[in-house]
């Protein structure tokens, strides 16, 4: 019978450019860990690297989200308020203290000046790394679709996990092989882990894990997995070569990106059925 | 029936909803289940043509059971009058009356009259005999009545040829089995209608129709209305609270545009047209269409009034009070032929006021040729008009079959004054005068009707000034005198009410027509409006809230005629003049006071007791009974039977409409005989022998997001967001058959035209079985047009000319058409 | 007195004016829909809404499609068989004006970051829209799918209520123009002891499939809606999902995992110097 139809929920209006953040995000957090762990362990080539990582990732964030906004302008709105049930709130929050302290802490190591207060910062960025991470899970999970909000307890382990390998994935390209053992490490441990959340996640999904079956999702998700779990092997049995780091970490870093994308993907599809 | 109220009339429906909510039973009759049918408390499809099939039904039922309103039939009705031996029926005559012509294609009623007694119709011009044949037979209803009371009647109703049983013979096929096979409704749905209507009907409960152009736009239209009457007077439900027929007018003031008239051939009042031929002098005017019997024995006051009203001191005693002056009507004036005498170059100009016929006309094809047969063209209103664009923008220009540079139409276009840029009154189907007041000024160049209208005639009246030419006078000593204000000199529009209303000898408002007198004395622009300025005060213009006075509510508005709520309200009582139930108490004789007395003005003499015997020789109201409350009938009877007045026969009859896919179930007589046709290139018809390439019948309707011709609502986007395209609606059934899509397009064809239109599939559309076929249905919304922010193709294309014979409205409603998957070829 | 005759039985328009601060919110009782489209209408016109397309769906008479950014009411049409036990074989045409839930517990508010959408003094939710930067956190919150950012202008809008109108002591343009009282505005708990009744009188009718939606919190984890419904099929037929929720009462939950998660990543990259150390 002829009647109105179409599905109850409006699809996210976010562009490409926060599928780019949670990637960006994520790299920022774990390398400000990865950083400070390095350096309380005494290997400065890679805390170097990875602190400089996590400030790239930092300064590249804010523009992203920025120019995602309807009203650009009024990017400082977002701190007129600090709102617990506004996982958008904490992350802004979140971001901007993280922000403040990696850009102390890189500025003090690339000028050598001010060190005891950049390695504070350091402290502070590592503090504050773990939940830049992770909250972007919570950002996606707490609306209305099914194929996020259901996803609430495993996401944020994806996420995490997704950070792990792209910190040490970015840290195993960057840093001289000997130094860079700690960093391959982390990659394989992080891939891992993304990829059984990731399975844990669709599982308990269900049918409402159908986006992840479906084109334009279904590439990205079996791209995330073959090139995470490809450059995972490299980087493990073969990364003590520092050509062999470099790839192993390029497929780990494009994996992280392509399941981060898979995901987001996934929430458009899932509020709006084709 | 006949309409599709929540759809057209939204905010008037809302009162139907009400009663909806206090218990009342709707029900909804119409080819489609549509907005109306959602909101009743059932639908009832039928076959698009075939209403009187139906209502005949319904008579059958009632006189089967002889389930009448026995007093009110026999005393207020022509049910018990007998008739002349030689009346034929359609049963004698397969399909035909007796009294036809098949060379001049008409009938003579002579057959039809009461024994012995020679009715005319109630007002307007009879069938003239001899040379005044032809052209002349067009023209409003008027005629010489006789004297009252018919000398021979059956109060029992059992004389065969009484009315009564000459009804009762002329519907006996009409059972439900005949309505089912002729109307495709299944014999049970067409009993509980039947009995719904028996059950709500007698002393203590009235029903009421309403209809609206889905009756009237057949070539058997009047007829659909008549059948109505005859099922209403049977149960009692005319001139009763909760009874009646409404036809459901207000659009843009429709019912006004007949009372104060746009038509061409009645004057103000329903007073006819004179004839050039015909009515050389008032009093012959008067002597041939006034009644000696009856409310309208008082025209020559009406007239008189009118004349003076117009022509002011320069319409006198000793020159037949100007009445040389009035315009003469020598044919066919209507809306139609006038379109075809363009088409053969006999219409030079032409004005459109807030009028669309390239859209909204049928067979809008053809009028937008015959558009182009003009020398100019005036158009007013609110956009640029589909008809005001003809000339480069329509399909036929499109196609090639008309080039911009060969149309020497000259087109003035000019811009319209909205209804809330302007004072004036709207009148609607309650017969309620209702007064607007301007909230705004119009902007630029834009000015109401009543601005143009006079200021056009002041500036002829200028350069006709010191003509010594005897037909320039007419226009010359006109009353042209109107108060103007504000900066573009707007005329009063209260000004022109008062002088609607009328004044005496000492220019004082009258308050009403019984006012008005034939000595020249009164002056009254129309006289049914008379008493809408009573005391001086504008009482169309009153407000008072429903909850601050009586359930009727006389002081909302003013109605006419005298604010007369429900007409012929003396039939809500019985005939000793007490009410008929407590339930239904409305207007009802006072022994003490000697007056008709009650909740409404009554619609009868106020002292005529309801025992009052007219003297032999009385006239006018004084010869009509205190039991009769038809006043405006030569007998005071409502008439069952009608002895005079209409074309197409005393009793209506199921005719198919022009074009039909099926066989007239019942006659030989396939359709209405008098119906007008015109044979010409332009209007080709699908005449039965091509019964297959057009096998579906087609119907046009509207929707609640658009207006007529969508003048007022294609231009505006908020409303073609709401239905931005022209569509056709088809049972999936159909669809199949025909391998269309929802959402896709379609061709629909029909012998003259094609248009295109997407497709949407539903089931509200429903394939009926009539004589053992499925018979298809085609839905077509006519609000499309070629101009304005949704364009479309428009549905009048497909229709011809066919029209009601009696007041030449075009059978629209059903017609024969064939229907293709994909658009239309350029 | 001799006629049937007096005020309406229901609607009583003569509803009660709210006072100051007294929740109020819309009853649309689906029953005395006629379809007309006067809300979507008089909505548009008095808040400035832009066209939202001109888009022949083929979806019954709704060419509407949904409630957004420039739609703030949207008629439904179904079209659909008989109820049970209903009318010989009688078909229905279902119509409704769908609008803004104005949820007692609205997720828009509580995940907007900027604090644009706010509770009013009437406890409608409105966008404060020289606040609104536009990042788009609401659009998928709302479990009814109504909000929605406007394109040419970058911030989200909905439904108001007619927040001015309020202030001013007036209706909302819709309850104001629905010419059948289908719309109805009024304080919160008159309009929920109107509509029980309106209920109840259905159901001695006999026209069973007639249900409240959103009355109270029976029938969804929103806490009730302060726009709400009586539907006369299931909400699915009238585009309303069935059981919705506002996607914050999980939080807790939320912020629970994303903490293990974090606790994980802290402990992943201790774990990736266990042992060699360096």
């Amino acid at each position: 019978m002829s009647s109105s139809q179409g599905p109850f929920l409006k699809a996210p209006v976010w562009k490409p450019e926060i599928g780019a953040y949670l990637f960006s995000g994520g790299l920022a957090g774990a390398s400000a860990v990865l950083a400070f762990v390095a350096r309380s362990r005494g290997n400065h080539r890679l805390a170097r690297r990875a602190l400089l990582t996590a400030a790239a990732g930092a300064a590249v964030s804010p523009p992203l989200l920025i120019s995602d906004l309807g009203r650009p302008e009024r990017f400082h709105h977002m701190l007129r308020v600090f709102k617990v049930t506004s996982p958008m709130s904490v992350g802004t929050w979140l971001l901007s203290g993280f922000g403040a302290a990696i850009g102390v802490a890189a500025a003090s190591e690339v000028l050598g000046v001010l060190r005891p207060v950049g390695l504070a910062a350091e402290g502070a960025a590592a503090l504050l790394g773990p939940g830049l991470a992770t909250y972007t899970a919570v950002l996606l999970t707490d609306t209305a679709v099914p194929a996020w909000h259901q996803a609430h307890r495993e996401l944020p382990f994806v996420f995490a996990g997704s950070a792990a390998a792209s910190a040490g994935a970015a840290a195993a390209i960057l840093t001289p092989a000997e130094a860079a053992g700690p960093a391959r490490r982390l990659a394989v441990l992080g891939a891992v882990g993304e990829l059984a959340a990731a399975a844990a996640m669709k599982r308990r999904l269900g049918a409402l894990a159908q986006p992840y079956e479906r084109e334009p999702v279904r590439r990205l998700d079996r791209m995330a997995q073959s090139l995470s779990i490809t450059g995972a092997a490299i980087l493990g049995l073969l990364g003590r070569r520092r050509p062999a780091a470099a790839l192993g970490g390029a497929l780990v870093l494009a994996g992280s990106i392509c399941q981060r994308f898979a995901i987001f993907r996934a929430g458009f599809d899932s509020a709006r059925p084709r | 029936m006949g309409s599709n109220m929540a759809e057209c009339h939204p905010v008037g429906f809302q009162w139907v909803m009400e009663a909806r909510l206090k218990g009342a039973t709707v029900i909804h009759v119409d080819p489609r289940f549509a907005r109306t049918s959602a909101n009743a408390s059932f639908h009832v499809p039928i076959r698009a043509g075939s209403d009187i099939a139906f209502m005949g039904g319904i008579i059958h039922y009632i006189c089967e059971r002889d389930a009448i309103f026995r007093d009110y039939v026999v005393a207020y009705t022509n049910a018990a009058t007998i008739l002349q031996d030689d009346f034929k029926d359609t049963e004698d005559l397969d399909g035909l009356f007796s009294g036809w012509d098949p060379e001049k294609h008409s009938y003579d009623p002579g057959s039809w009259q009461y024994k012995d007694v020679e009715m005319h119709p109630s007002a307007g011009q009879r069938e003239a005999p001899g040379p005044s044949a032809g052209a002349d037979r067009f023209g409003g209803h008027g005629g010489l009545l006789a004297h009252g009371d018919p000398p021979h009647r059956d109060p029992t109703l059992q004389h065969p040829r009484c009315v009564y049983q000459i009804l009762k013979r002329h519907y006996q096929r009409y059972t439900p089995e005949l309505v089912e096979e002729t109307c495709g409704v299944p014999r049970a749905l067409f009993l509980k209608v039947a009995q719904a209507l028996v059950d709500n009907s007698g002393p203590d409960r009235t029903s009421s129709f309403v209809y609206s152009v889905g009756w009237t736009q057949h070539t058997v239209g009047v007829q659909y209305i008549r059948t109505a009457s005859i099922i209403q007077l049977l149960l009692g439900n005319i001139g009763r609270p909760g009874g009646g027929i409404l036809a459901l007018r207000g659009h843009a003031s429709i019912q006004g545009s007949t009372d104060i008239p746009t038509l061409y051939d009645i004057l103000p009042g329903y007073i006819p047209m004179p004839h050039a031929h015909e009515h050389p002098s008032l009093d012959e005017f008067v002597g041939r269409n006034a009644a000696r019997t009856g409310g309208w024995g008082r025209m020559k006051p009406y007239l008189v009034s009118l004349l003076k009203a117009w022509w002011g001191e320069h319409a006198r005693p000793d020159n037949d009070f100007a009445f040389s002056y009035l315009p003469r009507i020598s044919g066919d004036h209507s809306a139609y032929q006038s379109a075809l005498d363009m088409l053969d170059g006999k219409v030079k100009g032409y004005f459109l006021f807030g009028e669309n016929p390239a859209v909204g006309s049928a067979n809008s094809r053809l009028h937008r040729m015959a558009l182009a047969g003009l020398d100019w063209l005036v158009v007013r209103d609110l956009v640029e008009i589909e008809s005001a664009a003809f000339w480069y923008a329509s399909p036929e220009i499109e196609s090639g079959e008309l080039s911009t540079t060969d149309i020497k139409t000259e087109v003035f276009l000019l811009p319209a004054a909205a209804h809330t840029e302007k004072d004036g009154s709207f009148t609607n189907t309650q017969r309620l005068l209702q007064w607007h007041h301007a909230a705004v000024e119009p902007r630029g160049d834009a000015r109401s009707d009543l601005w143009f209208t006079y200021h056009l005639g002041r500036i002829i009246r200028e350069k006709l000034k010191g003509s010594a030419e005897p037909r320039d006078r007419p226009v010359l000593e006109l009353t042209w005198d109107y108060p103007l204000k504000g900066e573009h000199g707007e005329p009063s529009a209260e000004a022109v009410l008062k002088e609607v209303n009328g004044v005496d000898a000492q220019g004082k408002p009258v308050s009403g027509f019984l006012e008005l007198k034939d000595d020249g004395s009164t002056a009254c622009g129309c006289w049914i409006y008379s008493g809408s300025f009573r005391d001086g005060v504008n009482q169309t213009a009153r407000r008072k809230p429903g909850r601050e006075q009586t359930w009727v509510a006389p002081e909302w508005g003013w109605a006419w005629p005298a604010n007369r709520r429900l007409l012929y309200n003396r039939a809500s009582a019985d005939p000793q003049g007490r009410p008929w139930s407590e339930r239904k108490r409305y207007v009802f004789w006072d022994p003490q006071k000697r007056r008709w007395t009650g909740e409404d003005v009554p619609d009868f003499t106020p002292d005529k007791p309801p025992d009052y015997e007219p003297p032999a020789d009385a006239t006018g109201d004084a010869a009509l009974r205190g039991t009769s409350p038809f006043i405006m009938q030569a007998d005071g009877q409502g008439w069952l039977f009608t002895p005079a007045g209409l074309k197409d026969g005393p009793l209506p009859t199921h005719y198919e409409p022009h074009e039909s896919p099926v066989g007239n179930p019942l006659y030989g007589q396939q359709s209405n005989p008098t119906r007008q046709l015109y044979r010409r290139a332009l209007n080709s018809y699908n005449e039965n022998g091509a019964a297959e390439r057009y096998p579906f019948v087609m119907t046009t309707y509207r929707l609640t997001e658009h207006h007529t011709a969508g003048g007022m609502s294609r231009f505006l986007p908020v409303l073609c967001e709401l239905q931005p395209e022209m569509f056709c609606e088809v049972s999936p059934e159909l669809a199949r058959l025909r391998g269309l899509t929802n959402g896709g397009w379609a061709t629909i064809s029909s012998a003259r035209a094609a248009i295109e239109a997407r497709v949407l599939v539903t089931e509200r559309v429903k394939p009926l079985t009539v004589r053992g076929r499925a018979i298809h249905q085609v839905g077509l919304p006519y609000h499309w047009g070629y101009r304005g922010i949704s364009r479309g193709d428009a549905a009048n294309d497909l229709f011809p000319l066919a029209l009601d014979p009696n007041v030449h409205i075009q059978e629209v409603k059903a017609a024969t058409c064939d229907i293709r998957p994909g658009r239309r070829r350029r | 007195m001799a006629v049937v005759s007096g005020p309406p039985p229901y609607p009583d328009t003569r509803v009660a004016q709210p006072r100051p601060g007294q929740a109020v919110g819309f009853f649309t009782d689906s029953s005395i829909c006629i379809g007309c489209k006067a809300c979507e209408v008089a909505c548009k016109e008095w808040n400035h809404v832009p066209t939202d397309g001109f888009n022949f769906l083929g979806s019954s008479y709704d060419n509407t499609g949904e409630l957004g950014a420039n739609t703030w009411r949207h008629v439904t049409f179904a079209e659909r068989p008989a109820a049970p036990g209903g009318g010989d074989g009688q078909m229905r045409w279902l119509m409704n004006s769908d609008v803004c839930k104005h949820c007692a517990s609205a997720a828009c508010l509580e995940v907007c970051p900027t604090g644009a959408l706010m509770r009013t003094e009437f406890a409608t939710v409105v966008v404060q829209e020289d606040v609104c930067n536009g990042c788009g956190y609401c659009v998928p919150a709302c479990p009814f799918g109504v909000i929605d950012r406007r394109e040419e202008d970058g911030r989200a809008f909905k439904c108001t209520l007619c927040y001015d109108r309020l202030k001013g002591g007036m209706q909302p343009a819709c309850a104001q123009a629905c010419p059948t009282q289908s719309i109805q505005f009024g304080p919160i708990e008159e309009l929920r002891t109107r509509a029980r009744r309106r209920l109840e009188q259905l159901r001695q009718e006999g026209r069973k499939e007639a249900r409240l939606y959103g009355v109270d919190g029976s029938d969804n984890e929103v806490g009730g809606l302060h726009a709400f419904f009586l539907l006369m099929d299931e909400p699915g037929v009238y585009r309303l999902p069935t059981r919705p929720a506002t996607t914050t009462r999980d939080l807790p939950a939320m912020w629970k995992a994303a903490a293990a998660a974090a606790g994980a990543l802290a402990a992943g990259v201790l774990l990736a110097f266990a042992g060699k150390g360096r």
